[in-house]
């Protein structure tokens, strides 16, 4: 079976010098992968590579494939554009539109391209805001601004933001790092929903966090992945010494 | 204890310094309102602003053509000045990081910098000499022409900033460019932009220089805009300069009025500013 998203010899560059190298990794259908490690491994890097926004920095490029149900989306003459409404992205700050309404900014995705009846609209920004579960803490407030939410809830609305269009995968960059343990545990539970629809990889820097919500768990070292593995294998019973040394804690 | 009654009295005389510098910036705007509502206040009425100017020794003349004027001639500049201005901010701030951009922005910066006059010379040679007669079009290009390089630089100020986390949410949803910037960043940027036009217009509204070659200024009311049409700044001058005390009152009304416009729309401005402040 063909995996969602997958990597081939990925090697991302900041002008000469590279993030990550030589990155084969492959995400099946409706799983969670973690990518871990210490900072400056390249996890970060990698996952802007899997939705080619690491190239919207001047002098970045990327060697080797991605390759998303198969295609490869860094084929020359496939639109970018059209990549990333495929493969959506939260951040780890939360970045809600703030001339918008929250209605308005959980249909920003979806402005691009189709024509959608009102009715319709409203439809797919209360489905969204469903999973994201934020819809009874803002049902009665759509109109309002984003910005009177807490932050995990403004989390919880770019989440609901990137799941309206129906992406194919969802990449997630460290998306708890700014929130407080209330509003980390619901982003997390929140995680386990979307698998069931999605194929989710998330960056983090918590270790007991990849542990929780992840299957499949990567870890990354000076540019380079290590080993990638089950989770409870990998934290259990890591094959690699360095592995193992980032996972007791003994440095990272 | 010698030394910590020095460090406090170096300390509060430095601070008293400061707002003694401050109220020393503050005080030629007290004054010159001061004595324009002193000298100026006495002469408006009702006739001042909607009767033209009537021949010397004839009571009940006014302003109005002045005042109609300026509002067509700075008209005609926003309607120039401001999509150029605002669209080259725009470009600076998103797609201004190469050598076009340092020339543009380099160039932006010199012209703010040329005299007023001098773009009134400009515009008479290559409009009113032309077409042969003063008009107040010209007056608006060359108003216009002064407007551009102050919103260039303003304007990007502003669409600047706007935080690149929104450009990336914007760009990670699948907007291109062109969409993100208009969209997501422009929008955001939109009470700042238009801060930064009305603080603009109201500069541009009292500039005599080069309505001196290009609108000439009109004793007649007029809304031709092909021919000479007056101006407030332009009535002031002339009638400042005339030899008749009812044109010396009238002058004073004038001035008033001009610096109440200007004052207007910097309220205008800040209002704006707090508005999308408490918004947000």
């Amino acid at each position: 079976m063909v995996p969602r998203l997958a990597t081939d010899a990925l090697t991302a560059f900041y002008g000469t010098s590279t993030g990550v190298r030589d990155v084969t990794l492959a995400c099946r259908q409706n799983t969670v992968t973690a990518l871990i490690g210490p900072s400056g491994c390249g996890k970060s890097t990698l996952l802007r590579s899997l939705n080619r926004m690491h190239e919207l920095v001047a002098g970045t490029r990327v060697s080797g494939r991605v390759l998303l149900d198969g295609y490869d989306i860094y084929e020359p003459g496939v639109n970018p554009v059209r990549v990333r409404r495929r493969i959506g992205m939260v951040f780890q700050r939360p970045t809600p539109f703030p001339t918008m309404s929250i209605a308005e900014n959980v249909a920003a995705g979806l402005a691009v391209g189709q024509r959608i009846s009102r009715s319709e609209r409203a439809e797919i920004v209360e489905h969204a805001l469903r999973r994201a579960a934020l819809w009874d803490e803002v049902k009665d407030r759509l109109g309002d601004s984003p910005l009177e939410l807490s932050g995990g809830q403004q989390q919880r609305l770019c989440v609901a933001r990137t799941v309206a269009p129906e992406p194919e995968v969802i990449l997630l960059d460290e998306p708890t790092a700014s929130l407080d343990p209330a509003g980390t545990a619901h982003i997390e539970e929140l995680v386990q929903e979307l698998k069931r629809e999605f194929t989710v990889v998330i960056v983090t820097h918590n270790l007991q966090q990849a542990a929780r919500v992840s299957d499949v768990t990567a870890f990354f070292y000076l540019g380079e992945l290590v080993e990638v593995g089950p989770t409870t294998r990998m934290f259990t019973a890591p094959t690699k010494p360095q592995t193992e040394a980032y996972i007791t804690g003994r440095f990272g | 204890m010698q030394g910590r009654l020095a460090r406090r009295l170096v300390g509060s005389t430095m601070t008293g310094m400061t707002y003694g510098a401050a109220a020393l910036a503050i005080l030629p705007l007290a004054v010159i309102l001061g004595m324009l509502l002193v000298k100026g206040a006495g002469s408006i009425d009702w006739n001042f602003f909607t009767k033209s100017a009537v021949p010397v020794g004839e009571p009940g003349g006014g302003f109005a053509h002045a005042i109609v004027g300026t509002l067509i001639i700075v008209g005609l500049a926003c309607a120039v000045g401001v999509p150029i201005g605002v669209a080259t901010g725009i470009f600076l701030a998103e797609f201004g990081g190469g050598r076009f951009g340092f020339v543009v922005r380099f160039i932006a910066d010199v012209l703010n910098g040329v005299p007023s006059i001098v773009i009134g010379i400009f515009a008479w040679t290559w409009l009113v000499k032309p077409m042969g007669h003063f008009s107040a079009l010209a007056g608006g290009v060359a108003l216009g022409m002064i407007l551009v390089p102050i919103l260039a630089r303003t304007t990007e100020e502003m669409v600047r900033l706007v935080p690149n986390s929104l450009r990336e949410a914007a760009l990670a949803l699948g907007y291109p460019r062109w969409r993100t910037s208009l969209v997501v960043v422009v929008r955001t940027a939109a009470a700042g932009i238009m801060t930064g036009c009305l603080v603009a217009v109201a500069r541009v509204a009292g500039e005599t220089a080069p309505l001196l070659f290009t609108a000439l200024g009109n004793q007649f009311f007029s809304t031709r805009v092909q021919g000479p049409m007056a101006a407030l700044p332009l009535q002031v001058y002339v009638y400042a300069l005339g030899p008749y005390d009812e044109w010396h009152r009238q002058a004073w009304a004038g001035a008033l009025v001009l610096i109440v416009l200007v004052l207007a729309l910097s309220l205008v401005a800040r209002a704006v500013v707090r508005a999308k402040r408490q918004h947000a």
